[in-house]
């Protein structure tokens, strides 16, 4: 192997390169900008977040591994990194007035998120155990940091220490699974690994890399058991960083987990295959049920987001093409619905009142017919009503395990859906039918406008016309180490 | 010379008694140094494979890995601070405006 990094490399690196200058541009911007001006900032930031997804365009067909396999340039990676982008794009868009109500300052914020969202795409493009660990843990730092950002209250500190607790020692976990790895391969290089471990006798001591690399993960993706931190953490963090958190992160979990187990293990199929079943179950019913008795949304939502991980993790136990196309559909329909929630609760933000309780909600379509139905729209999505794009992402997930012969896994996911749909429309309810309105008036900033209305559409569009995204994720998931996963299906 | 399996003893044991400070112990500070005992649990095991191996990949994972825990130590004690400023305690039992 030629040691050494060539032009070509950074060639290939080239959207990470303009997001990591982009970022900087914003650091330095905060300094010469007079105070008061993170409206400005934020259009900077979105211009870099333009810039980037620019940057990718001339990739749209390269399959090449860079800087001697540490990170892989491939659609997969390119389907998640538009993800990232995307939701971050919203994600700032939302942040705007919200910052400025609650007081804190703006540069270091719009930074730390193009921070994250630099180390979510290392980590959907990371191949080698080196490269998914620094992504992973660039993009952890930033959220301990975004988590805790609004110092004077003494929830979101709660919610960063937490956060950074837990996420701490899950990565003790995953970097003790990764170093058995390593040790038991003699390489770092994830396809180097699953060609070393083809065709091997299942070593105990791999068994316990992989359940310790699957509950690390298993933290980041806030999967039962290790999710106790998600509840917490969702409801005491700002509000547009509990919507960045629960997708960008997740989504950028989701990606490491497929590199490491479907590139890396492959061999070890049957033993992570049997792991992630379990895991899947408990979380999705768990998700659900706990889901049922909660009054504060963003506390119900963080519920609903553990449950939707149990949903994803239906693909990983399928394994196969169909189901890693169906968990990118997922991952994509899911952010636009999630991130879509949380912008009607930010909506609901006032001087005086956070609007996150239940309560807040009762009657706002007299007040507010638009968010109203945004908020419709999302709750059935993310309950799996045919019109939106909820129910396609649903429908290509289970359809994904019944065809790799899970057909019960399939039946449970479809239970939990309709347990789901209690909580999902409860708030319909209390928007609809009940006649009080004692919350807030919602305030629309031109900002938040945009970010709804494009939240709303792709919701609708990706449900009634689902077609090319379909295509787009079945090719991007052939892109996944496809020789490692064709040998490995039975 | 001690032999592969003794470094990878030690390390296990490293790393269970981190595990155990984290689930046991009652400050904060404690906790972090509990976490801290884990990720040098986990370099000695890529030391002690890279080494086995006569590779070098493990040690400039080590590298990184404690690169990464002195940022994250950081950032971690920061906010430890800015919790301490609201409720002057580091026993994670006293903060109970969220449901724990």
């Amino acid at each position: 192997m030629p040691p050494g990094i060539t032009f070509g490399d950074f060639y290939n690196i080239l959207p990470e390169l303009v997001l990591t200058a982009g970022s900087l541009v914003v650091l330095i911007a905060d300094v010469l900008l007079p105070r008061r001006s993170g409206g400005w900032l934020a259009w900077i930031t979105l211009i870099v977040i333009g810039a980037t997804l620019a940057s990718l365009v001339p990739f749209r067909e390269t399959r090449v591994e860079v800087a001697n396999g540490l990170i892989a340039v491939d659609q997969f990676a390119l389907f998640f990194k538009v993800v990232f982008l995307g939701a971050a794009a919203l994600t700032v868009l939302m942040s705007v007035r919200y910052l400025e109500i609650e007081g804190a300052s703006p540069g270091e914020y719009y930074f730390l998120i193009l921070c994250a969202t630099l180390g979510m795409m290392i980590m959907a493009g990371g191949i080698d155990l080196i490269t998914i660990f620094i992504g992973l843990e660039t993009m952890a730092v930033s959220f301990y940091i975004l988590a805790g950002f609004i110092k004077p209250n003494q929830r979101s500190n709660e919610a960063a220490v937490k956060y950074f607790l837990l996420g701490a020692f899950s990565l003790g976990i995953l970097l003790y699974g990764m170093s058995l790895m390593y040790g038991l391969s003699g390489t770092t290089n994830l396809r180097v690994m699953a060609m070393t471990f083809a065709g091997q006798e299942s070593d105990p001591r791999l068994i316990l890399a992989v359940m310790l690399v699957a509950a690390g993960v298993g933290f980041k993706i806030a999967a039962v058991p290790f999710h106790m931190w998600a509840p917490d953490v969702y409801e005491g963090a700002p509000t547009p960083i509990t919507a960045f958190l629960s997708v960008g992160s997740t989504a950028a979990s989701f990606a490491m987990l497929l590199r490491i187990f479907l590139e890396g293990l492959p061999s070890m199929k049957p033993e992570w295959r049997v792991l992630f079943e379990g895991l899947a179950i408990v979380t999705m019913t768990v998700g659900n049920l706990a889901a049922l008795t909660q009054s504060n949304l963003k506390r119900m939502l963080a519920y609903s987001s553990i449950a939707h991980a149990g949903y994803v993790l239906i693909g990983v136990v399928a394994g196969t093409p169909r189901g890693v196309a169906a968990m990118l559909i997922y991952v994509l329909v899911y952010a636009f619905m999630q991130l879509g929630a949380f912008i009607v609760i930010v909506l609901m933000r006032r001087q005086d009142i956070v609007g996150d309780e239940l309560k807040d909600f009762s009657g706002l379509h007299v007040r507010h017919p638009f968010a109203a139905f945004a908020m419709l729209m999302f709750m059935l999505s993310l309950g799996g009503i045919p019109p939106t794009a909820g129910f396609m992402g649903k429908f290509w997930l289970f359809g994904a395990a019944i065809d790799a012969g899970y057909v019960w896994l399939a039946v449970i996911g479809v239970l939990n859906s309709a347990i789901s749909l209690y909580y999902y429309i409860r708030i319909v309810v209390f928007m609809y039918v009940k006649k009080e309105t004692a919350g807030s008036e919602p305030t629309m900033s031109p900002a938040l406008g945009i970010a709804l209305a494009v939240a709303v559409i792709a919701t609708i569009a990706l449900g009634v016309y689902p077609r090319l995204l379909f295509e787009l994720a079945e090719a991007s998931a052939r892109t996944l180490g496809a020789a490692a996963i064709t040998t490995a299906i039975r | 010379m001690p032999t592969l399996n003794q470094y990878l003893v030690l390390s296990a044991t490293l790393f269970a008694i981190g595990t155990a400070g984290v689930f046991i112990r009652r400050n904060l500070i404690t906790i972090l140094l509990s976490i801290e005992i884990m990720l040098n649990a986990v370099n000695l095991t890529f030391v002690a494979f890279g080494r086995a191996l006569g590779a070098v990949d493990g040690q400039i994972l080590v590298f990184f890995v404690i690169t990464v825990a002195a940022a994250e130590a950081a950032v971690g004690l920061a906010i430890v601070i800015g919790l301490f400023r609201h409720s002057e305690s580091l026993n994670p039992d006293s903060f109970a405006s969220l449901k724990w």
